[in-house]
């Protein structure tokens, strides 16, 4: 390669800290408490797959429930146990439970900390082109801190009282009185330190990320030729950064109000006749700190998986991406405007109206920047030469979900209409669609394509085709019939819907559901052999399979600590030199100089060419231009 | 092509700067946003009634003159590193640990105060939030005095002097940002109680 012996200034490699102890590595620090960036994300990815099994698990539990209300559980009392009633029937207090668990999984553990953990740590470096994250201590202390808290959690699954049951935005009252439900005893109490050890691990993780996007770049990899997976990442980390520690705020007032007496959260409360002592307090506080995280919160759920498909929809299209500039634009869009819209989920609580028609107006706006990454993606995608492989369809999946379920958003946007529509199944059917699955593609998507450069062989093709299928229409199936339903006025979490003579009619599409829900969740363990079977026995891959432009591909099949074995390559141009007109082939990398191009530079790319007749620094194309 | 001419095409360098210190003003920006959090939501609850007129203890106006002359020494210290006058610097960062106890015992005294005035922690939050964002401080404040205390201990072991600056200079960006956090907490309690 030609940039192998470009001058790189000493000024940039701040690898040198952790350069010197890792040469005998043994088991522990190699596999268990690794501070190489690759190895933090796939223990990210490996806990992400254990929790998504598991929420899945659950998810179909309650969908039993509400598909079969009469259906005998009894086989199920061997794992179940005493949360089975004598009829054979979930307990009604373990269904809310079930709904509660199943939701901070999936939000926090699995597409927060099993996405932006897996692939930020992952990606961050080797598309920068940096030896490692800023700090290897601190990112292992963050898987770590997540494992603490995962622990914690699943720990609270095992406990009599049950886990937490007041739902993911565990609104006080009911989280904050331990006589209100049996969950809201030890449960809520694990819930809560569970919490506190998550944010602190995503803290950790978000900080590192940031300080390795800003500060450890190779030369030449400016803001404007960051891969747009960084740049999503990068917001994401941010928006961490300024929205979880709100929710630990809101957290601690709610652990003083439960343990200590206090009453933010806490006014006029009767328990069987009786006056609570605390006055003087509000749940709506809770809320509005809540929802301060908790918006931002879906975007940070959605951005990596955004930014990954951003990449692989533009690999797969050989083309370059319709509007860079626009992409990152919108990522900072909905990046700040995610900020002001959170009270669009508490139209109903007791908001004044006044408020509510601002953050109306404010939450459409947020519209305008989606609306134009759905636009450039079809766009990228339009009259491209079209690779289909597993990564692409899940990607393009992506956006069919992001199209349908951002739509249903904006209904919900509306208050007028969101007075019918909250805490119904519509929504429901919104947020599954547009985060659940939207952000479940990504993160597969992800997995697809980077596996070769993770795991160093290819996983099998026609079964992540099948699986592809099976999950998409798995997907519509599930959540789509949910809209009607949502529409009919059927509330959420609510255990039986046979009680009310308005929703019977209800029972056939309840169960369709159930059945596709089953079907979807078996259809991941044909991923979930493909992912294990490939680790070891998969076919072995080639440098860079996809034929991609970014960094990571310039590594060796199986990357070693430190990620390049020689210098670090520097990079020239933007990453997404596709099918560029005049060029040999259709990519480009990032690092190779327009020097070595100039069939395919464009004018303005031909200036960065100098010519010179000085020795120095210089690229002497002459004898190694040809090399690769 | 002939030999000597040589093709340059020098990519820019990018923009960077310490990792670690970049990593702590991170870390003190989540910190705002604890705080921003329950300043905001001290006001929400306070604008929805039902407040409680709470007198702020006078020590406070002590404690945080207390803490400005701590950020004076360690201040002194940091340039005294620099100047590699090592004593004066093991001198700065005694007197600011010293500071930074005196600064929490009349933070305790003021929460003495309050009590005195019937205000507890366990009662209405226009009391509450008092005690929170007071004890909150406090215990960032203790981070602060761990730090010092590290880098006491690295001065004793020289350490710490002009060309090894990086630490005392973390450490005075931190002490600093305390300081400032302070006396924000301080004057949004006098306008606001
Ligand atoms: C066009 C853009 C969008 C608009 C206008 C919009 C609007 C809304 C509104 C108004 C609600 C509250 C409904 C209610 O509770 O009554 C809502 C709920 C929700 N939205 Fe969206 N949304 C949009 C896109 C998204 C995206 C991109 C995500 C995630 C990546 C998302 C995730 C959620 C979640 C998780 C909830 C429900 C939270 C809960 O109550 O448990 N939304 N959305
Ligand atoms: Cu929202």
């Amino acid at each position: 390669m030609a940039t192998a012996d470009i001058h790189v200034d000493e000024g940039l490699q701040h690898h040198d800290d952790h350069e010197h102890d890792h040469h005998d590595q043994n088991f522990w620090t190699k596999y268990v408490f690794s501070e190489d960036h690759k190895t933090i994300a796939k223990q990210f990815l490996i806990t992400g797959i254990f929790w998504a099994l598991l929420g899945g698990l659950m998810s179909v539990l309650f969908r039993l429930q509400l598909g079969f209300p009469d259906m005998s559980l009894e086989w199920l009392r061997p794992i179940l146990g005493g949360w089975l009633t004598d009829a054979g029937k979930l307990d009604t207090e373990f269904y809310l439970a079930l709904v509660t668990m199943h939701g901070t999984i999936m939000v926090f553990f699995v597409l927060t900390a099993g996405l932006s953990g897996t692939f930020s740590n992952f990606l961050i470096p080797l598309q920068v082109g940096a030896r490692d994250m800023a700090s290897g201590f601190m990112n292992m202390l963050s898987y770590w801190f997540f494992f603490a808290s995962s622990a914690v959690m699943f720990t609270s699954l095992f406990l009599s009282t049950g886990p937490a049951s007041g739902g993911w935005v565990i609104y006080p009252p009911l989280s904050a009185l331990p006589q209100a439900m049996s969950g809201s005893g030890l449960g809520m109490t694990l819930w809560l330190v569970s919490m506190a050890l998550f944010i602190i691990s995503t803290l950790l993780g978000g900080i590192n990320y940031v300080t390795t996007v800003i500060n450890l770049r190779t030369k030449g990899m400016s803001f404007s030729k960051l891969p747009l997976t960084i740049w999503a990442f990068f917001l994401t980390a941010v928006i961490g950064l300024l929205s979880f520690p709100v929710l630990f705020a809101a957290a601690l007032l709610l652990i003083f109000d439960r343990s200590f007496g206090t009453s933010f959260y806490l006014s006029d409360i009767y328990i069987g006749g009786e006056a609570l002592p605390n006055s003087g307090g509000s749940p709506v506080l809770f809320q509005h700190l809540f929802w301060f995280l908790g918006h931002p919160e879906v975007y940070i759920v959605l951005l990596p998986a955004l930014g990954i498909t951003s990449e692989i929809i533009s690999t797969n299209s050989r083309k370059p991406i319709f509007g860079y500039r626009a992409m990152i634009g919108s990522l900072l869009g909905i990046a700040i405007l995610s900020f002001i819209v959170w009270a669009h989920h508490m139209f109903v609580t007791g908001m004044n109206p006044f408020l509510g028609s601002i953050f109306m107006l404010l939450t459409l706006i947020i519209a305008v920047p989606s609306a134009v990454k759905v636009f450039n993606y079809l766009t990228t995608l339009w009259r491209g030469n079209l690779v289909f492989t597993p990564a692409m369809l899940f990607s393009i999946g992506l956006v069919s979900f992001f199209i349908s379920g951002g739509l249903t958003g904006i209904h919900l946007g509306n208050a007028a209409i969101d007075i019918q529509l909250h805490d119904t199944y519509f929504v429901v059917a919104h947020f599954h669609i547009v985060m659940g699955s939207a952000s479940f593609f990504g993160m597969l998507a992800g997995i697809y394509h980077w596996f070769p450069k993770m795991f160093g062989r290819m996983m099998d093709r026609r079964l992540g085709y099948l699986h592809f299928w099976l999950t998409f229409i798995g997907v519509y199936m599930v959540f789509f019939p949910m809209h009607y339903i949502g529409m009919a006025g059927f509330p959420r979490r609510y255990y039986s819907f046979t009680n009310f003579d308005a929703f019977n009619s209800f029972a056939d599409l309840n169960a369709l559901i159930s059945v596709a829900a089953i079907i979807t969740l078996a259809a991941q363990f044909i991923f979930l052999f493909n992912f294990f079977y490939c680790i070891f026995r998969g076919r072995k891959a080639s440098a860079n399979p996809w034929k991609s432009n970014t960094l990571e591909w310039t590594t060796p099949r199986n990357p070693g600590h430190g990620n390049w074995p020689g210098e670090i390559p520097t990079v020239y141009r933007w990453p997404y030199d596709y099918s560029k007109p005049g060029a040999e082939e259709d990519f480009i990398p990032q690092h190779i100089p327009y020097s070595e191009t100039p069939e395919s530079n464009l004018p303005h790319e031909n200036d960065l060419v100098r010519i010179e007749t000085q020795d120095g620094d210089a690229i002497r194309v002459s004898d190694q231009g040809t090399e690769e | 092509m002939v030999n000597d001419i040589h093709i340059v095409e020098e990519p820019k360098k990018t923009l960077s700067m310490h990792p670690k210190k970049f990593a702590l003003w991170l870390f003190m920006v989540s910190i705002v946003m604890l705080f921003a959090a329950w300043t905001s939501a001290y006001i929400v609850k306070k604008a929805s009634g039902d407040w409680q007129l709470i007198e702020i203890p006078q020590v406070l106006w002590v404690s945080s003159l207390v803490i400005m002359l701590s950020s004076v020494s360690m201040h002194w210290s940091k340039i005294s590193a620099k100047k590699d006058s090592i004593p004066q610097l093991k001198m700065g960062l005694i007197i600011t640990l010293l500071l930074g106890l005196v600064f929490l015992a009349l933070q305790w005294q003021a929460w003495g105060q309050l009590v005195d005035q019937q205000a507890h922690f366990v009662g209405k939050p226009s009391s509450s939030f008092i005690y929170i964002l007071t004890g909150m401080h406090g215990l960032h404040l203790i981070s602060g005095l761990i730090f010092v205390g590290i880098i006491l201990a690295a001065a004793w072991q020289y350490k710490i002097h002009s060309r090894s600056m990086v630490r005392i200079e973390m450490c005075t960006t931190y002490w600093h940002f305390l300081g400032g956090l302070w006396l924000y907490l301080f004057i949004f309690l006098l306008l606001n109680h």
